[in-house]
């Protein structure tokens, strides 16, 4: 029998605040070491937290949009542990009672059936701070600036059977905190970093015991590190092994994960409520207020995309991968009233350009007029597709307008019948044999004639028009 | 005016001496740090005196006062905090080796509080290490002595600040209160002091023992001076997010009140076995003055108060284990030498750090809430708690206030309970159970014991009611001295 | 439920990283143990359908702005450390 994987993801979000979860401490990345940690941040004797409002509403914005029930009264609960990243020896966290609880997100799979994910919470707790390893004289340096940082940690029931569908959640879940606007996905940066808990077991049998994969910060890290963990722990049972519950690492440069040492002792967390926070009331009407607030959501907006623009279940998803893609694709499909045209140009050749320049559609240097514009340059056989594909690599590089490339590259298609009739004249004179054969049935040479007239036009040969008249004369 | 004649004025008759042109803040501020280094070799009630900071404060505040800027009740007024209210460049040590490098880089609130009201600094005071005892024998700065007989024990943990008023050390001090250290002291000390309601003052700033019981109040002669140190500094903060958001009366608008028809209620369980004869009788006397003053005496009950000390030694040292963790020896306090790895630098720094109560109590707070246990301790005490709370719940109905004795006994000697850790605890029978609650109690002083120690009133009040509170002793003290009364080698 | 073994006593120091010495255990135990007596009277009680209390005003959390309003403080507060360097605070090197 075939064993079963089975993953549960324990995401973390940074959520997008302006100041820490606990103190007025900028969250803002990439400053000098500990400029950034205030005394609260740094645990000093005496100091003592207050909860960042906007930290609550960008939790009940994710609750509210994987459909989970807010709880009416949360509790912030001490995670007690040592670690020098850690300055008050304790994590404040939310234990029993998480602002969200019970959820569930739906995703694509690669047959094209979707499948729903258990979402069994989400709680709001701070960051740690950073320690660097390099040498200072065999030290490990702190820096406490992402301290108290706020996270929202959102926990998987183990719901995935392949890394494959690991990947499809992370992704799907990703773009919703996006969407949201609560988080900026930058994986990089860690604000969006995941924890694997994997496990083997032979289909209809309780689950197997399960390691928990720290800190993977790319999706194609939780994938190779997900199928390294499922290979080695079938491997150690099937050679009479047994998977021991613990913690390991991912090594992206080996592609291997390890175990993590010296932190088996640390299980005892010892939770209880901290002191020195109430509970978190939240009542339906600040709920109300924050789901008046969401913008529409990827599912609804793909069904929206499907309908409206009858596109394809693949494109749709693609499309509202961000909202900004979404918007800038209904920006093009209104200004050229053809969204299966705007669709294939920002699936393709758009898409390659940021792909091959590493930008965002919010950062493309095409705007949703420009694309427009050269598209309708399409639509009225100004220009060829394979002109338009080198006016909008010109146009990315700044060489001006549609129409000032169109002039100044020479691109205008030739519509002219008379002087497109004169020029395959020309050619079937030249190529008196190729006429022949295609005349007594070789039609595949259909396609030589176009090429010719093509490369006689330079390319700016209308298609349309050159396959019309070439049919026409060919049958003479 | 003489020092001997400042030291015997009241915050009142400070201001207004200052104020009146008698006296200057500099020759109020110089009595009290002549005194301190002339007296506290007896007592040790300092950790930090701060004369040439109080001196320059002094000197600044006369000029302020003379230009009309400053004209608070507090102005010019010199007093010393407790050695765990954080204060910007100065040592705060926590009476705690692991903090004997700490000078602080802010200020506690109400350390801002009492700066931003004109009062001079005097010095920080001697405190049970963490605030954690009932005799100021756990400070890693020496043993503070009672006034009242040099070979007793001040009380705990604000001792310091208990024996500082009582020989006129200083005219007021801040103390903290988390199962009984500003009332037990006080009532040992034979001095007035009021634990506020839990979250009437910011605890900004104060070094926590325990956040859910820990409450910042003040330690002075008087009832009247009390209600003037609180009019500063009670109120909200919004750095204290249990930090109550309830209007702050005048506490002193009330102080002139009747007690007419006042009914107060004796719980009987604070009168059982356990209660020393001798301080029995002093209380039953002061009762009946209070009766004389046209108040009514009922016999309440707290059916469960006999388990507030077990129910405090699980929540308070279990808050305490996690709230001492800070203490790493990575960005402050004491760091161990040449540690050998960060396992090392952690044990070995909080092993030497820390006194032997404190480590005691950690040990029995990680217990408490390690795995296996945390339902059977830390929750079936969180349950017990409510059951505590309940009772005074239930006692309001039918009283307006509660009396009962601060302390068991009168003050016992230096080392007499050092290594019976339980019969310490049970120093703070008569103040845990208002603490649990987080009801506001006061103690003042009502006379002494055969042994010439003094004994001191708990009066314990509804949420909020400390003006009615400050009231109640203020009109016991226009009809009685014992709160004048300092100890022969101090006057 | 009320002694404690040397055992237990060891384990919990850990936790609380504290460097017990293996000559001071014993100690420990009686005296911690004493303690455990003291609280476990509290078992007798029936709190059955008691709701725990975790703090003594039945408040709600206060919720505060998102404002950052906080400015670098690193020298100061780096004053007071054992150890810091390039701005850092440094202890022992720690494996991962
Ligand atoms: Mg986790
Ligand atoms: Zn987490």
């Amino acid at each position: 029998m075939e064993w079963e994987t089975v993953i549960g993801l324990e995401i973390h979000a940074q959520l997008s605040t302006n100041s820490k979860i606990f103190s007025g401490s900028s969250t803002a990345y990439g400053a000098e070491p500990n400029t950034q940690a205030s005394l609260v941040d740094l645990g000093m004797p005496g100091v003592l937290p207050v909860l960042n409002k906007k930290a609550v509403e960008m939790a009940i914005r994710l609750g509210l949009a994987i459909n989970a029930t807010i709880t009416p009264r949360s509790v912030f609960a001490r995670k007690n542990y040592f670690y020098p990243d850690l300055p008050k020896g304790y994590q404040i966290s939310q234990f029993e009672l998480p602002v969200v609880a019970k959820g569930h997100l739906d995703i694509e799979l690669d047959d094209g059936s979707s499948k729903r994910i258990g979402i069994t919470r989400a709680h709001l707790e701070e960051d740690a701070g950073k320690s660097l390893h390099e040498d200072f004289h065999g030290k490990t340096g702190i820096d406490l600036n992402r301290a108290g940082t706020p996270l929202l940690e959102i926990v998987s029931e183990p719901d995935m059977r392949s890394a494959k569908e690991a990947v499809a959640y992370m992704k799907k879940l990703h773009a919703l905190v996006r969407y949201l606007g609560v988080c900026d996905g930058n994986m990089q940066e860690g604000s969006f970093r995941c924890d694997a808990n994997v496990s083997v077991r032979k289909p209809g049998q309780p689950f197997g015991t399960r390691a928990e994969i720290k800190n993977l910060n790319s999706f194609r890290f939780i994938e190779r590190a997900i199928n390294y963990e499922v290979e080695r722990q079938i491997e150690l049972i099937e050679s009479g092994g047994k998977v021991v519950q613990e913690t390991r690492l991912y090594d992206p440069d080996k592609g291997e994960t390890r175990s993590m040492r010296g932190k088996e002792d640390a299980n005892d967390y010892r939770y209880f409520p901290d002191p020195d926070l109430l509970p978190v009331e939240i009542t339906p009407a600040d709920i109300e207020a924050v789901r008046a607030s969401l913008p529409e959501l990827p599912d609804a907006k793909k069904q929206r995309f499907i309908q409206t623009y009858q596109l394809g279940s693949y494109e749709a998803e693609a499309l509202t991968a961000s909202s900004e893609l979404g918007d800038y694709f209904e920006a093009v499909a209104k200004g050229t009233q053809d969204a299966k045209l705007a669709a294939n140009w920002l699936m393709g050749g758009l898409a390659a350009l940021l792909n091959k320049h590493e930008l965002e559609i919010s950062a493309s240097p095409v705007g949703t007029d420009a694309l427009t514009q050269l598209l309708n340059r399409i639509k009225d056989n100004t220009i060829s597709s394979t002109a338009a594909k080198d006016v909008l690599e010109a146009m990315w590089h700044g060489e001006g307008t549609v129409d000032a490339i169109i002039d100044q590259k020479g691109l205008k298609q030739i519509s002219d019948t008379g002087a497109i009739e004169a020029m395959i004249d020309e050619i079937i004179a030249k190529n008196p044999s190729q006429v022949a054969d295609y005349r007594s049935g070789k039609d595949k040479l259909f396609a030589f004639f176009v090429g010719q007239a093509m490369r006689a036009s330079k390319g700016k040969a209308n298609p349309n028009t050159v396959n019309d008249i070439l049919k026409q004369k060919l049958e003479g | 005016m003489s020092q001997d004649a400042i030291s015997a004025l009241s915050l009142k008759e400070l201001h207004d001496g200052i104020h009146s042109g008698q006296f200057s803040v500099m020759e109020a501020t110089d009595t009290y740090l002549d005194r301190i280094e002339r007296l506290d070799g007896k007592l040790n009630t300092y950790i930090t005196v701060l004369r040439e900071q109080a001196q320059q404060q002094a000197q600044a505040i006369d000029q302020q006062i003379r230009k009309g800027e400053l004209t608070g009740p507090l102005a010019g007024v010199p007093y010393a905090l407790k050695d765990l209210f954080c204060t910007e460049g100065i040592l705060t040590t926590c009476g705690s080796k692991m903090l004997s490098n700490f000078i602080s880089p802010y200020d506690a609130h109400v350390a801002t509080q009492l700066k931003q009201a004109g009062g001079v600094l005097l010095g920080k005071n001697n405190m049970d290490e963490f605030a954690m005892g009932s005799s100021n024998e756990n400070s890693a700065y020496g043993v503070v002595r009672n006034p009242w007989n040099t070979n007793c024990v001040p009380g705990g943990s604000s001792g310091g600040g208990a024996a500082a008023i009582a020989a006129r050390l200083a005219p007021m001090v801040l103390g903290t209160d988390t199962g009984g250290s500003i009332r037990q002291p006080g009532s040992f000390c034979g001095i007035t002091g009021i634990k506020p309601t839990y979250g009437r003052i910011s605890r900004y700033g104060m070094i926590a023992f325990a956040s859910s019981l820990d409450q910042c109040g003040p330690m002075a002669v008087s009832a009247e001076d009390c209600a003037l140190t609180l009019n500063v500094i009670a109120g909200f903060d919004e750095r204290d997010s249990t930090c109550a958001n309830e209007p702050v009366p005048d506490y002193t608008a009330t102080l002139n009140d009747s007690v007419q028809g006042l009914r107060i209620g004796l719980p009987k369980e604070f009168f059982a076995t356990g209660l020393d004869s001798q301080v029995a009788a002093v209380i039953e006397r002061a009762v009946k003055e209070f009766e004389k003053l046209g108040a009514s005496v009922k016999e309440v009950s707290l059916p469960n108060s006999h388990l507030a000390v077990p129910v405090y030694y699980v929540v308070a040292p279990a808050e305490a284990s996690s709230n001492l963790s800070r203490f790493d020896g990575v960005r402050f306090g004491h760091r161990c030498e040449n540690p050998k790895d960060l396992m090392d630098l952690y044990k070995r720094s909080r092993w030497e750090g820390f006194g032997e109560e404190v480590k005691r109590r950690i040990m029995v707070g990680t217990y408490a809430l390690s795995a296996g246990y945390y339902d059977a301790y830390y929750l079936k005490a969180q349950k017990v708690r409510r059951l505590i709370k309940q009772d005074f719940v239930d006692a309001f109905k039918e009283v307006d206030v509660i009396m009962g004795p601060s302390a068991p006994t009168t003050p016992f000697k230096i080392g007499e309970k050092a290594d019976d850790p339980v019969a310490m605890y049970l120093a703070d029978i008569y103040t845990i159970p208002t603490s649990l609650a987080g009801l506001p109690g006061m103690t003042f002083p009502i006379g002494f014991a055969a042994d010439g120690l003094p004994v001191g009133m708990q009066l314990i009040g509804n949420y909020f009611q400390e003006a009615r509170m400050l009231n109640i002793a203020h009109q016991y003290q226009l009809n009685s001295d014992w709160h004048q009364q300092v100890p022969a080698q101090f006057a | 439920m009320s002694t404690i073994s040397e055992a237990e006593v060891q384990k919990v120091a850990h936790l609380a990283r504290l460097a017990i010495p293996e000559d001071q255990t014993t100690a420990y135990v009686s005296k911690i143990s004493s303690i455990i007596d003291l609280v476990a009277q509290m078992s007798a009680v029936n709190t059955e359908g008691v709701e725990p209390m975790a703090h003594p005003l039945d408040s709600v959390q206060r919720l505060r702005e998102d404002v950052a309003t906080e400015t670098n403080h690193r020298e100061a507060y780096q004053a007071v450390a054992p150890e810091v360097e390039d701005g850092l605070y440094l202890v022992p090197k720690v494996l991962e």
